[in-house]
């Protein structure tokens, strides 16, 4: 899909260039694209690898693991299908607790792990399951306290206050988790038959 | 509020620093592995910024959106939305760093701190990128029969997005 995507912003770019006779634009745009590109990960830069650094010692000080462990009880109401000593439900909440932290990194493998986790309960392999779902919902809501690279952009772009936009951000979030999740628990009850 | 927006950062780094210090791990050491995973992890990002910063330049520089924007103002007959924001909304559940570029370029033409450049900061921080994770998720175990997961995760990023204009509305308006 990403790859239509690319093609086509590039494809209705040029071809719209054309038309309305913006060739220079157009060149310009071509050959200082990439200095660009370079200014915007040097902006990025220094503040995730510190970010990361700091995150590092959450992962390594069990801080992380004991963040996680906080958010077991909400993780048993919204997946009643799965048996509460299954080892998914682990990694559902690190996935979550990497997430909220903006440790994206972590957040993947803890994520596939417990989509496998899952599968090894689902009866129909090629149908995603109900705490699948659920799971993919809350994950995709993403709610994350330090938007590391939204702060990166802000402060290099000289911002008077770089983190304003976090509170609204994760209010905004919580909307949307909500939101999905209650759309998913209507589903569930409406066709119990995926069980 | 404001108040509330500026601790949050502090007291992360304060209470992940002393919690490392309390259980006696070497934070200094762990933080300079962290930093260095940091500093892969851009690189790793950087062919993929270069890709998505070059097609949508491309796409911004040809001033398609100012035509498409302007029949859409015509049709809407001057409802005040920034209008600007829509392709950020529509690419952000496909693909984080296509939307990270516009963003970019948000703040480059408005500025960080105008209404438009803290939406933009709100939109990309309360919604994933929807369709890649369910893609990536699902296509590790095999699954083909996704059911309501795709529009499920949209719709909860359709929320978020509307949020996000509620409250950058009610935060900065």
């Amino acid at each position: 899909m990403v790859n239509y995507i690319w093609a086509f912003l590039i494809i209705i770019g040029v071809i719209y260039s054309f038309i309305t006779g913006n060739i220079n634009t157009l060149n310009e745009s071509i050959l200082t694209n990439a200095n660009e590109a370079l200014d915007l990960i040097l902006n990025l830069l220094p503040v995730i690898v510190l970010w990361t650094g700091i995150l590092k010692i959450a992962e390594e000080s069990g801080l992380l693991q004991k963040f996680a462990k906080l958010l077991m009880p909400l993780l048993h109401k919204l997946f009643p299908d799965v048996p509460k000593d299954n080892k998914a439900l682990g990694y559902i909440s690190s996935n979550i607790a990497a997430n909220m932290l903006g440790l994206g990194s972590a957040a993947t493998p803890a994520g596939l792990k417990a989509m496998n986790e899952l599968q090894k309960i689902n009866q129909n392999k090629d149908t995603a399951t109900n705490p699948m779902i659920t799971f993919l919902i809350l994950n995709t809501a993403g709610v994350t306290l330090i938007p590391t690279t939204i702060l990166a952009l802000r402060m290099a772009y000289k911002s008077s206050s770089p983190g304003e936009i976090i509170l609204p951000a994760i209010i905004a979030t919580a909307c949307s988790s909500v939101a999905g999740l209650i759309l998913d628990y209507f589903i569930r009850k409406r066709g119990k038959k995926w069980k | 509020m404001e108040i509330i927006s500026k601790i949050i950062l502090p007291l992360f780094v304060v209470i992940i620093i002393f919690y490392g210090v309390k259980s006696k791990i070497n934070v200094y050491d762990v933080f300079l592995e962290g930093a260095k995973d940091g500093l892969i992890t851009v690189f790793n990002i950087f062919p993929s910024i270069i890709a998505m910063i070059f097609a949508i330049n491309i796409f911004l520089d040809s001033n398609v959106l100012g035509f498409l924007i302007s029949k859409l103002n015509n049709f809407l007959g001057g409802v005040s939305l920034p209008l600007e924001i829509i392709p950020m909304a529509i690419l952000r559940p496909i693909s984080g760093t296509a939307s990270l570029a516009i963003m970019n370029d948000i703040f480059k033409v408005f500025g960080p701190d105008s209404y438009i450049g803290r939406l933009a900061s709100i939109l990309q921080g309360c919604t994933d990128t929807t369709v890649y994770v369910i893609a990536l998720y699902f296509g590790s175990i095999k699954i083909t029969k996704i059911r309501h997961a795709l529009w499920g995760g949209l719709f909860a990023d359709l929320v978020g997005i509307v949020a996000a204009l509620i409250l950058t509305y009610l935060f900065f308006g």
